[in-house]
């Protein structure tokens, strides 16, 4: 297999865009291929990451998709988890089909309904559907069992919204942009108790676009190649009712992607982390079966500061999903977080320390029924 | 150019879709209209699951053993919601819980009711982690999900 290195990113700005999608969309893409100094000609192939009829309005949204991201008379192929867009363009350079692609996630949160709403929508129309099941009811459930196994108060879940949120004022790409104290958090709304509003993500607007390359490809595109290292992936069963909601799949999903990476000591081997939460509590659960402390030990692990921006493993120096949650997209921009991290190029909200290694995860579904964890080097 | 405003269209779509429950659910909900909660169990790891299942999702073989399960078992976890959004059936504020029903081995999702729930505090106090809930049916029962109105503490 042929090693692959993400070699440039390009994002929208967080705030909520009036272009059309399509308008949306071409900017960013334009942008990346004149930072890459390549014209649309040159690039191999294209992989979005959209997706339709309830987060764009559109059915079968690739058809109207590929003119903005640059893709037409070209191979293209299109996933809604944009994590799995991005391996997919990395398996065509890997394979050798293609020197360059493209992976762009696009989606304008503004414009549709709720998340509350679309999320209900996963649930089946025979069962869990007429009961009001969505993403947020079924986090609050977890979120209830986490507190109780393992005695994780709501003061520690709630601190990760303090942290993700302050993160994100040194963030120009991010959504929400306000100081939060651990008072304003606790005092938010309980709309999912013991869920509070502002530990929910957002609902943003997005697109950003990562520029993958083989390696002689990338080492002339860039002096500052991130490249991957390992992916892993599992999903769950769909019925939350069935699968322990605080043993998923995600310890399969990062012992898959370290074995690949070679990474024993998750904890001393990864310098920075990018994490899908939707829900501030998930940040931790996510953190200890990522490996960054023992069972149970999230709570303790947000109280010591290691994952704040100037600590030993910093975790979502970005702002996270709490701060900037373009649904489909928000796994890419994971992944482009990391790239920036690696590359030296995150700016303002570049980590103190000197960043090697990086992690990406990304999930969707119940209570995290699926999940990806990307590993990406210097 | 310079443009003072942009305009947006406004867009709802109503289609219909004709969503088959297929052999296994069909008999759960004729059931259900009984006043009878049924599971299948599966040959391999002898597990009962509700809503039944024509296949175990963990040994990917055939359920094909119906087994009768209590209406009362005890809450595994629960959320009070008190978020409007479009299209919700229920009125808020309500309780989702996940309950393990006696003689089953998953969850099954429904509605805690039946609890003054003018304030979290007294809901707290009614409905806990491993409390005994029973469930309550509805007069009218049409053979869906809803023919049990809720699941009521056991006092
Ligand atoms: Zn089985």
């Amino acid at each position: 297999m042929r090693k692959v290195a993400i070699t440039h990113v390009a994002q929208s700005s967080g705030a909520e865009s009036r272009e059309s999608l399509m308008d949306f969309t071409y900017k960013v893409n334009k942008e990346i291929l004149d930072k890459a100094g390549l014209k649309r000609e040159e690039v191999g192939c294209i992989i979005a990451g959209s997706a339709d009829i309830f987060h764009s309005g559109l059915s079968c949204a690739n058809a109207y998709d590929w003119d903005g991201i640059g893709a037409f008379m070209k191979e293209g192929s299109r996933a809604e988890e944009s994590v799995f867009s991005f391996i997919y363009g990395c398996m065509r350079i890997m394979s050798g089909r293609y020197d360059t692609v493209l992976v762009t996630a696009i989606v304008k949160g503004s414009e549709n309904p709720d998340n509350d709403p679309i999320t209900c929508f996963y649930g089946d129309p025979f069962y869990l559907r007429p009961l009001g099941i969505n993403e947020s009811s079924v986090a609050a459930m977890q979120m209830r069992q986490y507190m109780n196994r393992y005695g994780v108060t709501e003061e520690q879940c709630a601190k990760v919204a303090v942290k993700n949120l302050g993160n994100a004022l040194f963030n120009p790409y991010a959504h929400v942009k306000k100081r939060v104290g651990l008072e304003d958090v606790m005092r938010s709304r309980r709309l999912y108790d013991p869920l509070k509003e502002m530990e929910c993500a957002p609902k943003s607007d997005g697109v950003v676009a990562v520029l993958i390359a083989s390696e002689e490809k990338a080492k002339e595109l860039t002096a500052t190649p991130a490249w991957l290292k390992g992916y892993g992936c599992s999903m769950d069963y769909f019925n939350p009712g069935d699968r322990d909601l605080l043993n998923g799949q995600l310890k399969a999903a990062a012992a898959r992607a370290y074995k690949m990476a070679g990474i024993r000591n998750p904890e001393k081997n990864i310098d920075v982390a990018e994490i899908c939460e939707p829900y501030a509590f998930q940040e931790l659960i996510w953190c200890e079966q990522l490996g960054f402390c023992n069972e149970g030990q999230g709570g303790e692990l947000i109280d010591s500061g290691i994952t704040e921006m100037d600590g030993s493993l910093p975790v979502n120096p970005s702002g996270g999903v709490l701060a900037t949650n373009p649904y489909p997209a928000r796994g890419l921009y994971r992944v482009a977080e990391a790239a920036l991290q690696i590359k030296g190029q995150a700016g303002e909200h570049q980590v103190g320390k000197k960043v090697k290694t990086a992690l990406a995860h990304s999930t969707h579904g119940f209570g995290g029924q699926c999940h990806s964890v990307v590993i990406l080097s210097a | 150019m310079s443009i003072e405003k942009y305009k947006i269209v406004e867009g709802q779509v109503k289609v219909t879709y004709e969503l088959a429950l297929g052999r296994t659910w069909s008999h759960f909900y004729d059931c259900f209209k009984e006043g009878k909660i049924m599971g299948t169990r599966c040959r391999k790891c002898s597990r009962v699951l509700v809503p039944p299942r024509s296949f175990c999702p963990r040994c990917f073989e055939d359920m094909d053993e119906w087994v009768e399960v209590s209406d009362e078992g005890i809450i595994e976890t629960w959320v009070y919601v008190n978020m409007p959004f479009f299209a919700q059936e229920t009125k808020i504020p309500f309780i989702s819980a996940q309950i393990r029903l006696d003689g089953c081995d998953s969850g099954f999702t429904h509605i805690v009711g039946g609890v003054d729930m003018s304030d979290l505090d007294k809901v707290r106090a009614a409905v806990k982690l491993g409390g005994r809930v029973k469930a309550v049916w509805s007069r009218e029962k049409k053979g869906s999900i809803r023919d049990i109105e809720y699941f009521e503490p056991v006092k």
